[in-house]
């Protein structure tokens, strides 16, 4: 996979995901190109289109399309299992998703997604396993949090 | 679960608290923005140090507004620093912003490169793994520099965790997909092979597959155990990149892809659109590796009516799939005839597919399932289609009709209509190539000639009919409308005035072939010729502000009053029949489309039949360099080029064998083709090495593929290289390689010409250098620019390589050369020919100096000596040429042999330097040759006595 990209209805872009380094300018005009490209599509059209020389596959959930671009020799329905699958995550993680738990939680969608692919490639298949990697560093997180405000609590004890 | 309120979330909640109370418009939205963003920036500026989290806070802010489409300028610094933090947040979220928003800023690299290191090294799994997702997630090349080493070290390390490794599995794969060179393969190929029994490795070791099939042989077995016991319970995707030679292994596999088959038709175990998705997913790749393999019958039927059931499948996914991969089972013999049965399914879905795409699969897949039983039959549907196709595919499904018409025309007035149909239904879309093609025909064919100017004289009779119509109509009136004269409905003086009433509408172009038939109607017509002369004579066209068209009423004119109409006959003759070449739409259809009109499956299959996806009988291309016998003038020496084993250089021994048999054992990769390219290259180059006394240039040698092997050849196109500097390195019927290169000291610079030998555009073309190994502490070599990524048909490209040796060397540097070619990416490693004896300077001595070296260099070790037969005919004069070429001086009056050869020279290399001193002994009753040398180095000598026997 070349680059995931989340978008909304209207055309703003909610999330990037590019595997392939690219220019600021560059990746700003694929956006735009496809944003475009696959807002103009209907409904009942399918999912794969050729675009360059590359495959895009796109869905549609709610109100947010996601949308990759794979290599020629990438098989077009595993990728929208794949889109599938992300979007399972973050159902489960953020309970029923909507477009503002992306927006707003912007590194959470990143984080399950590097859990859930790496360098374009599926790294853990199992739905899971990835939740769990997930949770571990929420945990993570609250420790040093924890720790991190009991301490500044100390420090402000000093202080006064 | 519930959202856990993390660092981020809090900082961007309390933004976008913010920025909903206040944003009722863009410009309030931006005002806002901009002043947290002045915010941000005076806390990062500020003289007090900001603490982890708040730095945390503000990155995480600054990403938020990047991520809401601001641009963002500042705050990397912090980022990086975030880093280095050991709180796990912090990290985290400076690592997901540098992945988000980094940029190659060089400087910044270094810092981020650091801290990686450090995550890398710290044992700590949950650092490493974010430090691997950085590196595959940037993926950049100055990553690849720094870690390419690290990352296969911890993928095969013993203690690692499993997601640690999983996690350096797909970041290798990354580093290795981005910039193959820099990842060192062979030590530990093995035991990445052994790896495919865990479970996340695949995709990593897929990709090494294609590139490197032999290193890779070994795990197709186990890869093939590895699937019939996944088919066996469940089902997974899986694509074996080279065919297994194991008979057994082979059986298991075709026993696992008839299982997949099967379950297929089984009823689906859950309703659920996406359980099927990845059921189908699999039987797609199944079928994609059968046509791959190519060689089951059986199975591409069965693979073929499985797509049949999709082409009628209500998901309109699954049609687009089953007609794009049917269309490469049409080009598979064996399943030509079972697509054929589809071809009304196909048809129907021409017709009613409400989407563009799947229209255009189905259009492909009637072209590519097209033969001489059903051409009729889908050249009127396409021609129906045509009418009500969209715009963007018009002028490709024009295209194909006019090729199948073509290909496939039994009589050719059947031809004629198609295409006269074709103007008149999408005129706009025929292109120059169709209707000059059209005109080529019926002048080459006789027996078409007068159905021809009938029925362009009845389509011109069209109130409203196309310029491309007029066009055809007005060339082949002008040569052919004697043949329909004699009807008085077609008379002459109607046939000019039909043409004529068209001609104030036409284009100048138009008009200019217009009057060009005028005169040919005036040779054909002697009694139109008033007429027309009052045509020409007319103001408008004398004074035409157009000075083509003037000047060809001005001409025209002169030419009809003056000269004799015998005179006239001959100039106007008829044309004559055009040359047989391939057919100009054909090449424009390859450029619209690259090669063939499927889907690619691989390289291999795809240059077989690139040319011809209907398996019918195209024109051949025009070969494009032909190998003349004067070609032979350029080569190096009167003998013929020397023959190279199959045997690696190292095969000392071996090589007495392999040379015993003759010449004739040769491979017939003859020097001639690459010697003609030179001499288009350049000049003649100095033939013998003696003009190159000075610098006598190592020979350029074809290496293996880029992360491959060499290609098999490789080894015998260097030794074609050791005595000469330039020539043809590598050809195929894609790309030529030609060499040209100086050596000087320890330093060289070579000149590599790239020509693209199709007339279709080479896409992403990148040519790497690679030093295997520790190669690159022995000899430097970079290119010094990059070439263009894209390389026009016919056209060609020149890069030039410096090198600069360090030490001694026995392995050349690798080139790499990758591109696509009508989609499908190419890739092909070939070994630079830069041998050690590149760096010889020839040095002159006396006899005395002489034996008192060789005595010097008496060691064991230091003598490396080889007797072999002669492979060529001995002659003297081409021994001493070569023996130049290669790099010594030749000392005369040295040996008191005078049949003997005795050449000294000093190797350059940076480190030191390496005197080498030869002596080769001819032997003409028995036709063997001993070769000796003598130098300071060991390998030296070995290697030196390795290459040069060969040349003999």
């Amino acid at each position: 996979m070349q680059f995931m990209l989340l978008f909304s209805r209207q055309g703003k872009l909610r999330l990037q995901k590019w595997y392939v380094p690219l220019s600021d300018k560059e990746k700003k005009k694929i956006t735009r190109e496809l944003v475009q490209t696959v807002l103009a599509r209907k409904p009942k059209m399918c999912s794969f289109l050729e675009w360059r020389d590359l495959k895009i596959v796109y869905k549609r959930y709610a109100s947010l399309y996601f949308c990759c671009a794979i290599e020629d020799q990438d098989n077009e329905l595993i990728t929208l299992e794949i889109i599938h699958r992300y979007v399972e995550l973050l159902d489960k993680y953020f309970g029923s998703v909507c477009e503002l738990d992306i927006i707003f939680n912007f590194e959470k969608a990143y984080f399950i997604l590097d859990e859930f692919l790496l360098g374009g490639e599926v790294q853990e298949t199992s739905k899971k396993n990835v939740l769990k990697a997930i949770e571990q560093a929420d945990l993570l997180q609250e420790k040093t949090e924890t720790m991190y405000h009991s301490k500044s609590f100390i420090g402000c004890k000093k202080a006064y | 679960m519930p959202a856990p309120a993390s660092g981020g979330g809090v900082a961007s909640l309390s933004l976008h608290a913010h920025h909903s109370d206040s944003c009722k418009s863009k410009e309030a939205e931006i005002k806002r923005i901009n002043k947290e963003l002045a915010n941000i920036r005076s806390k990062f500026k500020g003289d007090k140090a900001l603490d982890g989290y708040s730095k945390k806070k503000y990155v995480c802010k600054l990403l938020f507004i990047f991520l809401l489409g601001h641009d963002i300028d500042f705050g990397h610094m912090e980022a990086v620093n975030l880093l280095s933090s050991n709180k796990y947040t912090e990290k985290q979220i400076g690592y997901l912003f540098i992945s988000v928003l980094v940029n190659s800023n060089s400087e910044l690299i270094r810092l981020i490169n650091n801290a990686i290191k450090n995550d890398l090294a710290s044992r700590n799994p949950t650092f490493m793994c974010l430090a691997l997702h950085c590196i595959a997630n940037v993926g950049s090349r100055e990553m690849g520099e720094a870690f390419a080493a690290d990352i296969p070290r911890i993928l095969v390390a013993g203690d690692s965790m499993d997601s640690v490794k999983q996690s350096a599995a797909l970041c290798l794969l990354r580093l290795y997909k981005a910039s193959p060179d820099l990842v060192p393969m062979g030590e530990w190929t093995a035991r990445v092979v052994h790896l495919l029994n865990d479970q996340h490795m695949v995709s990593l070791i897929t990709c090494l597959c294609k590139k490197n099939p032999d290193d890779f042989k070994t795990c197709v077995s186990l890869a093939v155990s590895r699937l019939s016991r996944i088919v066996s319970s469940t089902s997974f995707v899986w694509c074996v990149p080279c065919f297994p030679e194991d008979a057994a292994v082979k059986g298991r596999l075709v026993e696992c892809l008839e299982t997949v088959l099967n379950k297929a038709q089984e009823p689906p175990k859950s309703k659920k659109v996406q359980h099927s998705n990845a059921k189908n997913a699999i039987l797609f790749e199944t079928i994609s590796l059968i046509i791959h393999y190519d060689s089951e019958p059986n199975l591409l039927v069965r693979a073929c009516n499985q797509l049949g059931q999709f082409l009628q499948h209500r998901e309109t996914n699954l049609r687009y799939l089953a007609l794009e991969s049917m269309c490469t089972l049409a080009s598979s013999e064996f399943s030509h005839e079972a697509v054929k049965t589809h071809i009304d399914t196909v048809i129907n879905a021409l017709k009613t597919e409400r989407d563009v795409s799947v229209r255009q699969r189905a259009a492909d897949l009637l072209y590519a399932m097209c033969d001489r039983s059903n051409a009729k039959q889908i050249v009127s549907e396409m021609l129906r289609y045509l009418e009500t196709a969209d715009y963007a595919i018009r002028e490709e499904i024009v295209l194909k009709v006019a090729i199948l018409a073509e290909k496939y025309a039994v009589d050719y007035s059947w031809y004629v209509d198609t295409i006269l149909n074709l103007i008149r239904i999408a005129g706009d879309y025929v292109s120059e190539e169709v209707w000059y093609r059209v005109l080529q025909i019926v002048t080459n064919r006789d027996d078409v000639q007068g159905y021809a100017a009938k029925t362009v004289f009845e389509a011109l009779q069209a109130p409203a009919c196309h310029e491309n119509m007029v066009k055809v109509g007005g060339y082949i009136l002008g040569e052919f409308g004697n043949l329909i004269a004699g009807d008085p409905r077609s008379s002459p003086p109607v046939q000019f005035s039909l043409l004529h009433s068209k001609f104030h509408l036409c284009s100048v172009a138009t008009r200019a072939l217009l009057l060009s038939t005028y005169i040919k109607f005036i040779n054909l017509f002697p009694e139109t010729k008033a007429t027309i002369q009052g045509v020409l004579r007319a103001g408008s066209q004398l004074r035409n502000a157009d000075v083509e068209l003037q000047q060809r009423a001005v001409e025209y004119l002169t030419l009809s009053s003056v000269a004799s109409t015998d005179v006239l006959a001959t100039v106007l003759e008829e044309m004559p029949p055009f040359p047989e070449r391939e057919s100009s739409i054909l090449a424009k259809l390859k450029r619209k489309k690259g090669p063939g009109a499927g889907s690619a499956l691989d390289d291999g299959r795809r240059d077989a039949s690139s040319n011809d996806i209907n398996g019918g009988v195209e024109p051949t291309p025009s070969t494009v360099s032909t190998p003349s016998p004067s070609a032979d003038l350029l080569g190096l020496r009167a003998a013929p080029p020397p023959a190279a084993p199959p045997a690696p250089a190292g095969a000392g021994n071996l090589l007495v064998d392999v040379f015993s048999d003759g010449p004739t054992a040769q491979p017939s990769l003859g020097p001639t083709p690459e010697q003609a390219f030179l001499s288009e290259l350049e000049p003649p180059a100095p033939e013998s090495p003696l003009a190159l006394l000075a610098d006598p240039a190592p020979a350029a040698d074809p290496g293996p593929e880029d992360i491959g092997p060499p290609i098999p050849e490789a080894d015998e196109l260097l030794n074609k290289f050791v005595c000469k500097n330039n020539g043809v390195l590598f050809e195929n019927q894609l790309l030529q390689i030609g060499v040209k290169s100086e050596f000087r000291q320890n330093l060289g610079r070579m000149y590599l010409f790239y020509g693209n030998k199709t007339s279709v555009q080479f896409q992403n073309f990148s040519p790497t250098v690679v030093h295997p190994g520790d190669l690159q502490t022995h000899i430097l070599s970079g290119l010094t620019k990059r070439v263009a990524a894209q390389v026009d048909g016919g056209a060609q490209v020149q890069q030039v390589l410096n090198i600069e040796c360090l030490r001694d060397f026995l392995t050349p540097p690798l080139l790499s050369v990758r591109f696509r070619y009508g989609g499908t990416p190419q890739s092909l490693t070939l070994k630079l020919p830069v041998t050690i004896n590149k760096f010889f300077q020839p040095t002159e001595m006396a006899a005395q100096d002489f034996f008192q070296r060789w005595k010097q260099l008496s060691l064991p070790l230091q003598e490396a000596q080889k007797i072999f037969k002669a492979n060529h005919p001995m002659d003297a004069e081409v021994t001493k040429a070569k023996l130049l070429g290669f790099g010594s001086a030749l000392l005369d009056n040295v040996d008191p042999n005078p049949e003997n050869f005795v050449g000294a020279g000093i190797i350059q290399t940076k480190a030191l330097q390496v005197g080498c001193l030869l002596r080769l002994e001819p032997n003409a009753q028995a036709q063997m040759y001993r070769l000796t040398l003598r130098t300071s180095k060991e390998p030296v000598s070995r290697h030196l006595c390795e290459l040069l026997a060969q040349q003999f």
